[in-house]
């Protein structure tokens, strides 16, 4: 659905957008990740034709954006970081201003304001000024808009910034029924947000695609050898910490036991094996030692560390002094 | 077409939900009211003047006040247009609202044409409520109603030319004081350049002259439809739109 090569956005001073290729299958939620500043509204903008690209192509719903921005802007609906709102304009006079310069007229348009408003919840405010809307509101309306003609392509910036933590649920779920209708990209510099509404992600850096992925695999990846979480208790509350690390890591398949931290009494394990199963030698050998098994459990990484571990060194390195303050 | 007509519709519905119009509309009105009361009030005693002396002096209402009155209201237009103006491009720019539009499927030449006709449609209403003035001198007197009409069309294609240039200078910025400011500022000296042909006759003193839209306004004030000026305002509404394609697309390029 969405054909991205080598695109590039230089301005006069800095490179925006430094070749970045990547595609996106009918039907998917994409997540577009990346701090701010990395790229992701400028990258967008170019999808939706708002910028053109300095170099590479983009291809939308089968149209070039450079060469057929009409047909492209006809397929795509855009939500921009600010929704496009006029404060003058009730709700559903806003729509249907909306419906119509896409294209839409008479009982379709009517149809597609009913449709929408019922789609976003947002009927019981049709004939509220957006100006007076709350946050959240203005939020779905901006949806709405970018959903009137039923476009492919949904191109989302940051739909939930600025919203509280319940407005955010709901227009994550939202956004999911969205998906299989639509092609969705969305950006955004949450991670969790990747992790609950998206099946693939593209990371952005400055700039340069990091990585783009199933959520899935790119756990996987970034984990590679299978890593394991123990808490373990001394019977009598002492517990030799090396003498653990050692019985550990005389277990077939173990390449490496560590001491993590210490939860009061009990003291926290990370194991690393090769791909395989060991956590059930691992649990035999604590019992057998005679020390007490609190919980074990699989450390997989979460979308943070794979962004942090992706995005480079001094990212990195702030968070693992985040994880070493957050130890003591 | 049918992109403009929506955009044109927009525009104007924001002007008349907004005070703007209604303030335009009342204080053009009001304004022009007083001129045309002492326009009127001057044209009465010099005709009683004339009555005691006993000497027929032929008056004209044509002449004594429907053209000085041409010429007060296109000076005043000149004021009014920067309000017009200032709010087309800089609002949606400084709301994000211009990303809507340029995500589209409609053209810009499109938006554009939809806002300066809007534009132009408030002005002309504003010509509307003057023309209730006139319409009491046809009332009780009997003035040509021909260079009248003229002089309205040139009312208006000089409006359209500014408002052009106004929509030029509202692409440039997302402040809309500084878009007024401007757009006035240009309006003025667009105005006072004739001066210079009062002390001045080298070439450069006539072209400074030339682009006077004053100087244009005179042959429609006396209700003469002269092509010369006619070509100019329209000239000038050609530029001015062009203009402003040029800066969206820049703006673009740049943003």
């Amino acid at each position: 659905m969405i054909t991205v090569k080598e695109l590039t956005k230089r301005y006069a001073r800095n490179t925006a957008v430094d070749h970045i290729s990547f595609d996106v299958q009918k039907g998917q939620i994409v997540g577009f990740l990346g701090p701010n500043g990395a790229g992701k509204t400028t990258t967008m903008r170019m999808l939706t034709c708002f910028l053109p690209p300095t170099s590479g192509v983009a291809i939308v719903a089968g149209f070039d954006v450079l060469e057929q921005p009409l047909e492209v802007k006809k397929r795509i609906g855009y939500l921009p970081e600010t929704p496009p709102l006029y404060p003058e304009m009730e709700t559903a006079e806003y729509l249907a201003f909306v419906g119509k310069l896409k294209g839409l007229k008479g009982a379709d348009l009517a149809k597609q304001v009913d449709y929408v408003c019922d789609r976003c919840a947002i009927a019981d405010v049709k004939t509220k000024l957006l100006g007076k809307l709350s946050k959240g509101y203005r939020q779905r309306v901006g949806l709405a808009q970018a959903i009137i003609h039923n476009p492919d392509v949904l191109i989302l910036d940051e739909p939930t910034a600025g919203l509280d933590p319940k407005q955010i649920n709901e227009t994550r779920d939202l956004i999911k029924s969205l998906a299989g209708d639509h092609t969705i990209i969305l950006s955004t510099h949450i991670l969790p947000e990747v992790e609950q509404t998206c099946e693939q992600v593209i990371i952005i850096n400055k700039g340069k695609l990091v990585a783009t992925d199933s959520v899935h695999n790119l756990q996987n990846r970034a984990r590679g050898a299978e890593s394991v979480l123990l808490e373990i208790a001394g019977r009598n509350g002492d517990l030799d910490r090396t003498v653990v690390e050692q019985r550990l890591a005389q277990i077939a398949g173990v390449s490496r036991a560590q001491f993590k931290t210490n939860h009061g009494h009990r003291d926290v394990f990370e194991v690393e094996s090769q791909k395989g199963f060991v956590r059930g030698d691992l649990a035999r050998a604590v019992v057998e030692a005679g020390w007490n098994l609190n919980e074990l459990k699989p450390a997989a990484m979460s979308l943070e560390e794979i962004f942090l571990q992706l995005t480079g060194e001094e990212a990195q390195a702030s968070a693992s002094e985040l994880v070493s303050k957050g130890a003591h | 077409m049918r992109n403009i007509w929506i955009i044109w519709r927009k525009e104007l519905n924001s002007y008349f939900v907004s005070p703007i119009a209604y303030l335009l509309l009342t204080m053009f009105a009001l304004i022009f009211g007083f001129f045309f009361w002492n326009a009127l009030g001057y044209f009465v005693l010099i005709g009683m003047e004339e009555q005691m002396r006993g000497q027929a002096f032929p008056m004209n209402l044509n002449e004594q006040v429907i053209r000085p009155l041409l010429s007060n209201a296109s000076v005043i237009g000149l004021f009014f247009i920067p309000m017009i103006t200032m709010r087309l491009f800089a609002e949606e720019k400084r709301t994000g609202t211009i990303e809507l539009l340029a995500t589209s499927p409609v053209r810009d030449l499109e938006v554009i044409l939809g806002k300066w006709l809007a534009a132009v449609t408030l002005y002309a209403s504003m010509l509307l409520f003057t023309a209730l003035n006139f319409a009491f001198l046809f009332r009780y007197g009997n003035p040509d109603w021909k260079p009248l009409a003229i002089g309205y069309l040139g009312l208006l294609l000089q409006a359209g030319g500014l408002l052009a240039i106004g929509t030029f200078i509202s692409t440039l910025t997302k402040n809309q004081i500084i878009a007024g400011a401007a757009t006035f500022g240009v309006c003025l000296l667009l105005w006072v350049l004739e001066w210079v042909s009062g002390y001045e006759t080298a070439t450069w003193a006539q072209v400074l002259a030339y682009m006077s839209v004053i100087t244009h306004f005179e042959s429609f004030a006396k209700g003469v439809l002269d092509s010369k000026d006619a070509i100019f305002y329209l000239t000038v509404i050609f530029l001015g739109l062009f203009f402003t394609t040029r800066s969206m697309e820049s703006l673009r390029w740049r943003s």
